[in-house]
């Protein structure tokens, strides 16, 4: 090991630890609020139910227009049908990180990914 | 690279018959494709080497483009690059497909890189530096193509990190790698291998 470290020189030394810095910077930044692992269904605006996404399954939540219907699988969920016209939730697709969020507005149903800890979808001062 | 010459004696072939373009390759030309050819095989092995994740590879090839660097100067670095993506991805199956274009960015991205860090003093930055910078520009580079045309979507992002550290880890490295070679070639004579002709 020791001839192998002699080749690298001092401004070496630094970029190697700045990278790991960049690296270390790099978590937080791109992974922030960690990994998802809830998903919270709202109807009417209290929560419906709260999955762990660890496990596969279905949902029906039933709203003013119809039944939406929410896949739930290992690390994301979806909404996969709903009865609203614009079916803008139905295809935003997979949510897999926490703070993402698919509202079906016609028919009054919500799907939160949720992680760890809290994720702000905005801020004001 | 490759000159053509109409009425130009080379001391090899005979002379061209008058009218009659003929391609004379030089020493330069047979370097680059030795070297070349070293790299390409380089990028065989790494595409054999079974990875966790698409698109975390050792990058050996860079240790290639590296030497190349420091012993002939960036011009020739781009040469063999650009020689063993190609060459490399039509000896994988994958040219014109998006991890060909993924690979010309990364390494398009890292020469860019390398041509500004080679002005680095000598003295304090050695190849290491090279190589870790010019493995966090292929990276990014690969990231940003990924982003705006293959997975139009934030969540390419995520990877970010894990990328990030194999980067550098796979930089450091191929830096040392490079170094040590070209630690032991400037002990040795210089090297014979492309004088010879085949």
């Amino acid at each position: 090991m020791k001839p192998w470290l002699a080749l690298l020189q001092p401004g070496d030394w630094l970029v190697v630890l700045g990278g790991a810095l960049l690296v270390g910077l790099s978590i937080p930044m791109f992974w922030q609020g960690g990994l998802a692992d809830r998903a919270i269904i709202r109807q009417e605006g209290k929560v419906f139910a709260e999955v762990d996404l660890r496990t596969k399954r279905q949902l029906e939540v039933s709203g003013p227009l119809g039944v939406t219907l929410i896949a739930v699988e290992p690390g994301r969920a979806r909404v996969v049908s709903d009865p609203g016209p614009r079916q803008y939730c139905v295809r935003q697709g997979w949510l897999m990180r926490p703070g993402e969020i698919a509202i079906c507005a016609p028919n009054r149903v919500s799907l939160q990914i949720a992680g760890r800890t809290r994720v702000y979808d905005s801020i004001s001062y | 690279m490759t000159r053509s010459v109409t009425d130009h004696e080379s001391s090899a072939s005979p002379g061209p018959q008058p009218g009659v373009t003929q391609l004379t390759v030089s020493a330069e030309d047979r370097r680059v494709a030795w070297l070349a050819t070293a790299a390409v095989g380089l990028s065989l092995i790494d595409a054999a080497i079974p990875s966790p994740l698409p698109g975390v590879k050792p990058g050996l090839a860079n240790i290639v483009t590296l030497v190349v660097l420091m012993r002939y100067g960036w011009g020739t670095a781009v040469w063999v690059s650009v020689l063993r993506v190609l060459a490399g991805s039509l000896l994988l199956g994958h040219f014109l497909a998006p991890g060909f274009f993924l690979s010309l960015t990364g390494t398009t991205l890292s020469l860019l890189t390398l041509g500004l860090a080679m002005h680095l003093p000598r003295r304090w930055f050695g190849p290491v530096t090279l190589s870790v910078f010019a493995a966090f520009a292929h990276i990014g580079g690969q990231l940003l193509l990924a982003r705006a045309w293959l997975i139009p979507h934030d969540g390419v992002f995520l990877l970010t990190p894990l990328f990030a550290a194999a980067a550098l880890v796979f930089g450091t490295i191929n830096g040392m790698i490079a170094a040590k070679l070209l630690a032991e070639s400037s002990e040795d004579p210089p090297c014979p291998k492309p004088s010879a002709s085949p």
